[in-house]
């Protein structure tokens, strides 16, 4: 059984995270394969909705050739990182100084009245996770602003807001 | 003074230090104390504790003294002001989070961060805050965990990876939601795992087994030697009002550092075992019943000496008993005439008797193993036969040596094996063969041998390996000296080590193999290994057919013999059957006629020669229970029943000495095999399905098959028939099915296991387990239903 066979039949992470993880291993020296790792985990929970299992870190740690603790080690210290279940849209409101200054508690107290959960919860639908952002986004100059699924939204108003997140399927 | 030396000053005193090193290495060796949690001798330097903070002068602010290294001329204050408000303050913020349930905990009374606190600590904490509690997950049997007292120093998680080879411990989280845990529940695995409970210095990670027995104030300490493996580690008992409490590791450099097998620091559990025999007993009909010593020792007497006179007296003994106790066994055998007396149960081959070294060893040093070039270790599962070894030969991997093996099974190792080779085990002869020829050896004392061996690219590179490096050797295991070839293995073994310039070692199976050749102990050899003309029966000519009477030392047939359904055959059949021990097996409550109540190694004077050769003695630490005596005392009564003379000796060191007198010009080579003629011994079982296995390492003598936390870890889950994917598909078999195992007229039903280190058209079954009691040996064709 080659490589690729045993990891289809066995791995967690489906093909097409397999082809992607693989293209970040050759980015790296091979003896160096681990450096993929944050690659890989990124990977992973796309695949997953939004959230890591230990099913589909020990699968990294496998393709990687690393412990599986170190590989929770990693995806426990990111914050980008989910490792419990939550929504598929991942919602992060900046309240770093500059946002907060530029009134990010408004906005994160509108949505939260909104979706009725607190930051760090999810809908019960599975469809908005609102998350405890914990690092400045980088993005002061157009504060207040949030983060969804990757997309970078700025200079918001609670009506700029709600024409954002109703639009998410 | 060299280069490489240089002079500094700490607190006012000059020291002379090595260049590169770290600052509180030379202040340890200067005897200056200064505190620490994460700093530890035999791991890298973290330097997250930020407790062993010290003044420099010149520097702008307190540096680490564990990872500052020494410069010329630097000036260190450990108590200056400065220094001694950064060690306050980082105690301050160590104890913030840290519950300060020093009342119960286990580690109190022995806890570095209760020692320094009581240093360096405030009388009041400025916190007021909540403290963070963490969660425990339970991480196996043999460790108990309270990881809201972690300060995260991260030692166990290093341990784990440098010196354990197995990551199973890490900091996961961040900030203050950092954790040391395994993440997932789960029990850990490494057979040195118990380690992580020394090197904690809070009580994170405490001894399980001996949780909230005893205080570490009351308990008393008692140098002895671990006697399992071979390696004969240090160890320190503690004892609690007469009663042991736990082992703990005693340094020494050369043999165990400061590291023990989970082996040698959990099998004391196994001393209090309900079937420890507490008196002598007889039996009367079916029945085995407690007597009085006189009673007891007239029969024992009478047994041997019936034997005796019908020429039939069989002699077992283990090599876990002492050098005293072995040495008398074998006076006491001679005495009465006989030669039938073997400490080598589990070995299938003993053609190779006449031709083996005075004692079988290592060749080296246990220190030697960790700055080896190249070796090839053949037939063994080093990390769970001498989990020390292991340790030390990962050393000599990590340091880019050439570390290879040969096994009939790929078993998991904690380092990269520059080569590893599973054969099926009847296999292995030609494999070793393959690999003698690619280094030119000269073969041509072997007759017989099959021809059509060619070697193949990795038969080379091995032979490559052991020829290039200059401290090179060939280590020869438990699993080549059960092989039923083993004279052929040795023979080969012996060639290649030869032709490579290589040490040929033996990794001895039990603490005192080494002290039983040694003792004489063997059929073929009298004490300092004086050679008999035609020599005895070997064990497993003993147990083939019944003898008139056995005498039994700490053997249990059932678990020990390699053929422990037939050897129960023999003994049940036996006339006489007297045992000496601790622990009464089923096979002795079955077979006994008289048992004979002995110490453990905690209970005599004891020596223990290990792999290396060194003799080690250790004193009695506690008092045997109920009638139990000293073995050594025992068998200086019964010699005095039987009416032998020269066995008055009134302390055990006579007993020694007398050894040692007759050990005195002994040479030890292990090379005698080297152009000796002898046939090779063809062990081709064809397409036949072949059983293979080892004596598991919770498995190996009657203390720790007694030790329920071993049993209950993950090492001491055995039981299994084992396959690899292609054999099980072969033979629709899947995870999870039982099998039905056949063997030697014995049948037994195994769970499935799946092991692609297994070699196709070959089960791995372990010997010495209760459920493999009633089939034949391993290395022998086997069936499956």
């Amino acid at each position: 059984m080659n490589d690729t066979a045993e990891q289809m039949t066995q791995s967690a992470l489906n093909q097409h995270s397999l082809d992607e993880i693989n293209e970040w291993i050759t980015r790296y020296p091979p003896e160096q394969k681990q450096s993929a790792v944050l690659a890989a985990l990124r990977v992973a929970q796309h695949q997953n909705d939004g959230y890591l299992t230990t099913e589909l870190m020990d699968a990294c740690a496998d393709v990687l050739d690393m412990p599986k603790i170190a590989v929770y080690e990693v995806a426990s210290f990111y914050s980008m990182y989910e490792t419990k279940p939550c929504g598929r849209h991942n919602i992060a409101i900046c309240t770093n100084i500059s946002c907060m200054l530029m009134g990010s508690d408004t906005i994160v107290q509108h949505v939260e009245k909104k979706y009725g959960i607190k930051l760090g919860e999810s809908t019960p639908d599975g469809k908005i996770y609102l998350k405890v952002e914990e690092e400045c986004l980088a993005a002061c100059a157009g504060g207040p602003m949030m983060q969804v699924d990757h997309v970078y939204h700025t200079n918001l108003t609670p009506e700029k807001v709600d024409k954002i997140l109703d639009a998410l399927d | 003074m060299s280069d490489d030396e240089l002079k500094l000053t700490v607190d006012g005193v000059e020291l002379t230090a090595k260049r590169g090193q770290m600052l509180i290495e030379v202040t340890d060796a200067a005897g200056i104390d200064i505190p620490r949690f994460c700093y530890h001798k035999k791991l890298s330097v973290a330097a997250n504790c930020r407790m062993c903070l010290v003044e420099v002068e010149k520097a702008p602010k307190p540096l680490p003294a564990c990872a500052t290294p020494v410069m010329p001329d630097m000036v260190v204050k450990t108590r200056s002001q400065l220094a001694l408000d950064a060690q306050k303050g980082t105690m301050e913020f160590l104890l913030i989070n840290h519950p300060l349930d020093c009342p119960i905990c286990d580690q109190g009374g022995e806890c570095e961060l209760q020692d320094l606190a009581m240093g360096y600590g405030g009388s009041a904490s400025q916190y007021t805050e909540g403290k963070r509690v963490v969660m425990d997950k339970y991480i196996g049997p043999l460790i108990a965990t309270e990881m809201t007292r972690c300060i995260h120093c991260t030692r166990c998680v290093r341990f784990g990876e440098e010196v354990a080879g197995v990551r199973e411990l890490g900091a996961t989280g961040r900030g203050e939601h950092v954790r040391i845990g395994t993440y997932i529940e789960k029990s850990v695995a490494s057979e040195v795992s118990g380690n992580v409970i020394d090197i904690c210095p809070v009580g994170a990670l405490t001894a399980r087994p001996s949780r909230y027995s005893a205080r570490s104030w009351e308990l008393q300490q008692a140098p002895s030697i671990a006697p399992h493996d071979s390696i004969g580690s240090n160890i320190f008992v503690h004892i609690d009002n007469g009663k042991i409490n736990r082992v703990v590791p005693r340094e020494n450099e050369t043999i165990n550092e400061v590291w023990i097998s989970d082996r040698d620091r959990f099998s004391y559990q196994g001393l209090s075992s309900s079937d420890r025999i507490l008196s002598p007993k007889i039996r009367q009909g079916d029945a085995l019943v407690d007597c009085d010593w006189p009673t007891a020792l007239q029969a024992a007497a009478n047994a041997l000496k019936s034997g005796s006179e019908a020429g039939s007296l069989g002699v077992l003994a283990s090599a876990g008993n002492t050098l005293e106790e072995l040495y008398l066994i074998q006076k006491l055998a001679r005495a009465l005439g006989t030669d039938d007396i073997d400490h080598r149960l589990g070995q299938n081959d003993f053609s190779g008797d006449a031709l083996a070294p005075v004692m079988p060893w290592l060749g080296m040093n246990v220190n030697d193993l960790e700055s080896l070039d190249a070796a090839l270790v053949v037939g063994s599962n080093l990390r769970k036969e001498l989990p020390i070894a292991a340790l030390r030969l990962r050393k000599s991997a990590l340091a880019g040596g050439k570390i290879s093996f040969l096994n009939p099974a790929d078993f998991p190792l904690h380092f990269d094996a520059a080569e590893s080779l599973s054969a099926r085990y009847d296999r292995l002869p030609e494999e070793l063969m393959a690999i003698a020829i690619a280094a030119g050896a000269d073969l041509s004392s072997l007759k017989n041998a099959p021809g059509g061996i060619n070697p193949e690219e990795h038969h080379k590179r091995i032979a490559e390996q052991l020829k290039q490096g200059d401290r090179t050797a060939l280590l020869l295991g438990n699993l080549a000296a059960a092989h039923p070839a083993y004279a052929t293995l040795m023979a080969i073994a012996a060639s290649l080590a030869k032709a490579c310039n290589a040490t040929l070692s033996h990794l001895p199976q039990r603490a005192n193999s080494c002290g039983a050749w040694l003792a004489g102990v063997v059929p073929h050899r009298k004490p300092g290994g004086v050679a008999l003309g035609d020599g005895g029966k070997t064990a497993a000519e003993m147990l083939e057919r019944p003898m008139h009477t056995y005498l039994l030392m700490d053997i249990e047939p059932e678990f020990d013999a390699a053929q422990p359904a037939h050897a129960m055959g023999s003994i049940a059949a036996a006339d006489q059957v007297v045992c000496i021990g601790s622990f009464l097996s089923d096979s002795w409550q079955k077979h006994a006629s008289v048992v004979l109540p002995a110490g453990t190694f905690t209970e005599t004077f004891g020596t223990f020669v290990n792999a290396a050769g060194a003799w080690q003695s250790a004193n009695g630490i506690v008092e045997p229970p109920g009638e139990a005596r000293p073995g050594w005392k025992i068998f200086r009564v019964l010699a005095d029943s039987l009416g032998l003379e020269d066995f008055d000796y009134t302390s055990p060191d006579q007993i020694t000495q007398e050894l040692q007198g007759l050990c005195g010009s002994i040479e030890l080579n292990n090379l005698q095999h080297v152009g000796k003629s002898q046939d090779y011994q063809r062990t081709d079982f064809g397409d036949k399905l072949l059983r293979a296995g080892e004596i598991p390492i919770h498995r190996l003598d009657p203390l720790v098959r007694r030790s329920v936390p071993l049993q209950k870890s993950e090492d001491g889950k055995q039981a299994f028939a084992s396959l690899c994917q292609r054999e099980l598909d072969r033979r629709k078999l899947s995870v999870g099915d039982t099998v039905s195992v056949s063997q030697a007229g014995g049948k037994v039903t195994l769970p499935v296991k799946l092991d692609d280190g297994v070699p196709e058209n070959c089960v791995w079954i372990p010997a010495g387990l209760t459920e493999t009691q009633v089939l034949g040996n391993t290395c022998s064709p086997v069936e499956l239903s």
